[in-house]
């Protein structure tokens, strides 16, 4: 008998967060251990997994495997470096405000940690069980990281409606895969494609596995009519947790969503992509009609998360290598935009709110200008117009659904673009044109006196009575927004740096 | 070597940045040093440039340097890259070079405001932004390798004019004048766009790098490709050309643009960003000869513009004007060499027009300095006595545009008129002759009326001062420049020409054909003889009889009014304008707002209410919820299953 040989170098990213996580919770327990050195050890530990990341997708030759449960592919370590971009962001946001709203600093490192160690295996599985417990390991950790904010009601109920909805959801997809075995007799992509290849036996039993699938997942990722969790758990979760989840989730999720129906379902394309098309137009539709009346930030933002989880699946149901690198860009591009944008309401919110006011908005280009200008770029590049990020990554998602003849789904795609251009360029207005109701007098000397060049970390928000002052912007949440700003805008001009890169890598799911 | 070429953009670059962000901390004289010299640094790289191109044989002195890939959508592949050959190298010099003189003698200039109050640093640390922005948009402009990244420099330069045009924008006219160019400018640029696009939609398959080389490589080899679409793209190009270079019909902008200051009306709309049409049209220059008929009528804007030009340049009184109106007649004067296939000669025009145009406003904003801002050459009289330095440099000037004998205007000048005389153009050649003799006219005038003869304006004279060294010494060597500057394309020498042998032998037109040595050295006698009657004339009028002028101007009254006017094209413009803007405002109120307004908005209080009626489905149930996703699932079952019993 011998013993399965375990390449566990397949998994190395994974390990280094998950003995960073490890490490976190042992320091935590030391006392004295202070809330810099938690955040440094996780910010390295992401760092260094996003570098191995790297390495293994230079390596040449064949993509290392272990065994047929996970593969260390281009694909699976693109998608590990969008998460590593979300993660690294959601950390530097957490490092203020989490200390403010729990004593438990430690663990909350330690949950997002493991919560990334899930999501990396999602894009490395090719084993429906390995993408069962990677799906398992993310979900409880965010269940945990969306009630983190104990002393807020809402927080809680944003916890519980999550876990009580993701349970059910996990149970379909469970279902799903157990129908997907019993059509194909077998839980490897590979081996379920090589099933199928033939023409399936039972196609009832794989279709009705297929459509449980889809609903597992596109309940991760938010899809209509599977979304309804999210416009209360993200406005409900702290906002680094909001951050975080809504770009890296939609990663892992989409990571998985994409090797399974294209490596393993591959010859029922005809009929899933139809399935996904009308979901997505629904879902894009719906998005950004509900998010045009919205008058909080993160409420706002979480239908806008809706909505683009319906671009990102436009690239799906192209189905072709072309779709599927879109998606990879697109997902880039939004972790960096959207995890800005929400880092942007974390440095405007104020202890104990629970959502932050639009109207809020009013006049920050002359408060925090730098502020102001990142939110810009965010929104911009959100709607889609160059040359941010987030242009290229609905070009391309576009172009590949047109290639593959999904013209009317691009159709609609574009019409809500415009559509979203609504809401998002509101926010824009109310920063550079409205007068603070409140703040008037005070803003306009401001004015007067200093529309200075940007300067990073300008603290200058106006008292007022009555109400707590946002937190003056830290050096963390600014070097995020920074760092998230930089991204989408590098990405906007240099997009052809990514595309050969990513090219190359979605070939492997093929 | 040359492939260290990216470091052009590096210290404008870095010192624009660091002028940004610490530019009022620098303080005064100190973000301007740091601008020039950043400047200063580009023109030493662009010197490494042309001598690394010089040490190449001369069939290979085509060298492209891919910084990055830039775009890549199916064909479309646009890199950031640049291009670097003998033509490209020579813009780069002449704008580096120029552009630093012009950011030197600007350090003392802009020290004090419009209103000769000092100018507080925050805004002279930005005028230094503007100012190396303009250097790095207009170096990426002649350095692209595709006409993409070309365009990308196109309308950098274009937004540099604007807000340097803008510059004292608390003057309404100056604001005005900064949007009417821009505005202009959008004309001719929607022509670019089209002209690319139209391009890229006959070759995309072929170059869809949009590189010049590709392109040239593309007319060589298959030309039927482009034969198609050859005339339209040229003529777009040529609108696009007369945008940025100030031609018939889109020349007005150009004389408003005198309300920025002085430099930058030295570097930008004389000597480099009004020059990069004539660039571009060089380098399409293969399409343009593909297209046939493009080329007649870009000699014939050309010498229409340079004729009305110098004729409108002679009734004006305000020394910039006289001198913006001068710069279009000589932009009229390389398109005119573009035209009939003088690419070299045009070139060389464009160099030394940088040397003794940029020289000129210079001299001129140092007599602005010295009179607290007056123009108006009738208030002056005198001045060289009280400013010496100015008057000589500008005699040089002056007379280096008037094509003085053996300075450098007289040979760029008569080049371009040898080139068109061999073209068998003669109607043109003498509108080129008549135009040089209106040229040494207004040169002189300008030259006569403020520096010789009474004050006319005791107290103006009596404060007059002459200019800091910072600001006279880059008018010695602009005047250097405008002496010797001939000397790059000696006729019977022609190193230029040697120089740029190869973009010449791109198409059939542009061969050099050298006439008998006897026609050529008569031309050149010509061309003097019009040049020293033209001072000659402008010395009876301006000195000797005063009132000859007034008489003359008596006797041809109508002709002078409608060149007083600029031809009324001004006026066709604003009455144009005001029709399209009734014809708006019908749309506005009628079409817009009462129809479309109307069902847009009906249509956004649609979407509004559904989305209310949207959100009021988040109703906070989790059970609600799970029942949707239960809904959801049912449907999407459904469809699975109907398709698989279909299927069956």
């Amino acid at each position: 008998m011998t013993l399965p040989t375990l390449d566990l170098v397949v998994l190395l990213p994974q390990l280094i967060v998950l003995t960073a996580a490890l490490l976190v919770l042992v320091v935590d327990g030391l006392s004295g251990a202070r809330s810099w050195l938690l955040a440094g050890i996780s910010l390295v530990a992401l760092l260094a997994a996003g570098a191995a990341a790297i390495w293994l997708s230079l390596q040449p030759g064949e993509p290392r495997r272990l065994q047929a449960m996970a593969v260390a592919d281009g694909f699976a370590l693109l998608f590990d470096v969008v998460i590593v971009v979300a993660a690294v962001l959601g950390v530097l946001l957490a490092y203020q405000s989490i200390p403010r709203i729990s004593q438990q600093v430690g663990s909350y490192y330690a949950l997002l940690l493991l919560a990334v160690v899930g999501m990396m295996t999602m894009g490395a599985a090719l084993d429906l069980i390995v993408v069962f417990l990677a799906l398992e390991i993310l979900s409880l950790a965010l269940y945990i990281l969306a009630g983190f904010n104990r002393s807020e009601p809402r927080s809680a109920e944003a916890s519980l409606k999550y876990f009580l909805l993701g349970a059910f959801a996990s149970a379909f997809f469970l279902y799903g895969a157990a129908l997907v075995y019993g059509a194909t007799a077998s839980l490897n992509l590979e081996a379920i494609a090589a099933a199928l290849a033939g023409g399936s036996r039972s196609p009832a039993m794989l279709y009705l596995g297929i459509a449980l699938l889809i609903v597992g997942f596109g309940f991760k990722v938010a899809l209509v009519p599977f979304h309804m969790w999210t416009p209360d758990v993200y406005p409900g979760a702290p906002t680094p947790v909001t951050a975080f989840m809504s770009a890296a989730t939609k990663a892992a999720a989409f990571a998985a969503f994409l090797r399974l129906f294209l490596t393993a379902l591959p010859t029922a394309q005809p009929t899933w992509s139809w399935a996904l098309a009308v979901l997505a137009a629904v879902t894009m539709t719906l998005g950004n009609v509900a998010a045009l009346r919205q008058r909080e930030l993160k409420r706002m933002l979480a239908y806008s998360s809706i909505a683009h989880a319906g671009y990102a699946a436009v690239g799906l149901v192209a189905g072709t290598a072309q779709g599927a690198g879109a998606v990879l860009f697109y997902l880039l591009a939004y972790a960096f935009m959207n995890v800005g944008a929400f880092g942007v309401v974390a440095a405007l919110e104020r202890a104990g709110e629970y959502d932050v006011a639009r109207g809020r908005l009013a006049g920050l280009s002359e408060r925090q200008p730098a502020l102001a200008a990142a939110m810009a770029i965010f929104m911009f590049s959100l709607t889609g117009i160059p040359p941010f990020a987030g242009f290229f990554g609905k070009l391309y998602v576009f172009g590949a659904a047109v290639a593959a003849g999904w013209g009317w789904l691009v159709v609609i795609g574009v019409i809500n673009s415009v559509i979203s251009a609504y809401y998002y360029l509101q926010v824009t207005v109310e920063m550079y044109f409205a007068a603070p109701a409140a703040e008037a007098p005070a803003a306009a000397a401001a004015g007067k006196k200093g529309r200075a060049v940007a300067k990073a970390a300008a603290p200058s928000p106006a008292p007022e009575e009555g109400k707590a002052a946002p937190a003056p912007l830290s050096r963390a949440t600014a070097a995020a927004v920074l760092a998230a700003a930089l991204g989408t805008v590098l990405i906007g001009v240099l997009p052809a740096l990514l595309t050969g890169w990513i090219a190359q890598a979605v070939q492997g799911i093929f | 070597m040359l492939d260290y070429a990216w470091l052009i953009f590096v210290p404008p670059l870095a010192a624009l940045l660091v002028n940004a962000f610490f530019g009022r901390r620098l303080g005064k004289p100190a973000a301007g040093y740091l601008g020039a010299v950043a400047v200063g640094l580009s023109f030493l790289v662009a010197l490494g440039i042309f001598f690394g191109l010089l040490g190449l044989p001369a069939e290979e002195r085509s060298h492209t340097v891919t910084l990055w890939s830039w775009i890549h959508i199916g064909n479309f592949r646009p890199d950031f890259a640049l291009l670097l050959d003998p033509l490209s190298s020579l813009m780069a010099l002449v704008v580096t070079g120029v552009g630093f003189l012009i950011h030197v003698y600007s350090v003392e200039y802009m020290k004090l405001d419009d209103e000769h109050h000092q100018l507080d640093a925050r805004r002279y640390a930005r005028y230094f932004v503007f100012l190396n922005f303009f250097i790095v948009a207009m170096l990426i402009l002649v350095l692209a390798n595709n006409l993409v990244l070309l365009y990308l420099g196109w309308e950098g330069v274009g937004l540099a004019s604007y807000l340097l045009i803008g510059f004292w924008f608390h003057k309404p006219s100056a604001a005005d004048a900064g949007k009417k160019a821009f505005l202009v400018n959008r004309v001719g640029d929607f022509g670019m766009a089209v002209a690319i696009m139209l391009i890229f939609a006959a070759v995309g398959a072929q170059a869809g790098s949009l590189a010049f080389t590709d392109l040239y490589r593309v007319i060589q080899q298959s030309a039927p490709l482009l034969a198609g679409v050859a005339s339209t793209v040229t003529l777009l190009l040529l609108l696009a050309a007369t945008g940025k270079s100030a031609q018939i019909p889109l020349w007005v902008w150009l004389p408003d643009a005198m309300e920025g200051p002085t430099p930058v009306s030295a570097l930008i709309h004389a000597a480099t960003m009004v020059t990069a049409g004539v660039y571009m049209t060089v380098r399409m220059s293969p399409l343009f000869e593909l297209a046939g008929n493009t080329l007649t009528w870009v000699a014939w804007v050309g010498a229409l513009t340079a004729l009305m030009a110098a004729t409108i340049a002679l009734t004006k009184t305000d020394l910039k004007r006289i001198l913006a109106y001068s710069t279009i007649s000589q932009l009229g004067y390389m398109f005119l060499g573009v035209g009939v296939g003088g690419y070299v000669a045009a070139m060389f025009h464009l160099t030394t027009h940088a040397f003794f145009k940029a020289l000129l406003f210079l001299a001129a904003g140092s007599v602005m300095h010295a009179l607290h801002g007056e123009l108006d050459i009738n208030k002056m009289g005198g001045l060289r006595a009280k400013l010496p330095t100015t008057y000589r440099t500008f005699l040089i000037g002056a007379a280096a545009l008037a094509g003085f004998p053996l300075l450098s205007g007289f040979f760029s000048k008569d080049a371009i008129l040898v080139a068109t005389f061999e073209h068998h153009a003669y109607l043109l050649y003498a509108i080129g002759l008549v135009t040089a003799l209106l040229t040494a006219v207004y040169s002189f005038k300008m030259v006569f009326v403020p520096f010789w003869g009474q004050p006319r304006d005791r107290k103006l004279f009596d404060h007059a001062h002459e200019s800091p060294a910072l600001m006279t010494l880059p008018l010695w060597v602009l005047a250097a420049l405008s002496v010797v500057g001939g000397l790059v394309n000696l006729p019977f020498v022609a190193t230029l020409e040697h120089w740029l042998e190869k973009l010449v032998a791109l198409g059939p037109v542009g061969k050099p054909e050298h006439p008998a040595l006897a026609v050529e050295l008569a031309l050149l006698a010509v061309s003097a003889l019009v040049a020293l009657g033209g001072i000659w004339l402008a010395y009876r009028a301006y000195v000797q009889q005063p009132d000859l002028a007034v008489r003359i101007r008596e006797r041809i009254k109508p002709l002078h009014t409608l060149a007083a006017n600029g031809y009324y094209f001004d006026w066709a413009y604003n009455k144009l304008v005001e029709g399209l803007w009734a014809f708006s405002r019908f749309l506005a109120g009628a079409v817009d707002q009462q129809s479309i307004d109307a069902a847009v908005n009906g249509l956004a209080r649609a979407f509004g209410w559904l989305g209310s009626r949207t959100s009021r489905l988040e109703t906070g149930l989790v059970s609600l919820y799970a029942l949707s996703l239960f809904v959801g699932l049912v449907v999407v079952l459904g469809y699975f299953l109907a398709t698989a019993i279909i299927g069956r």
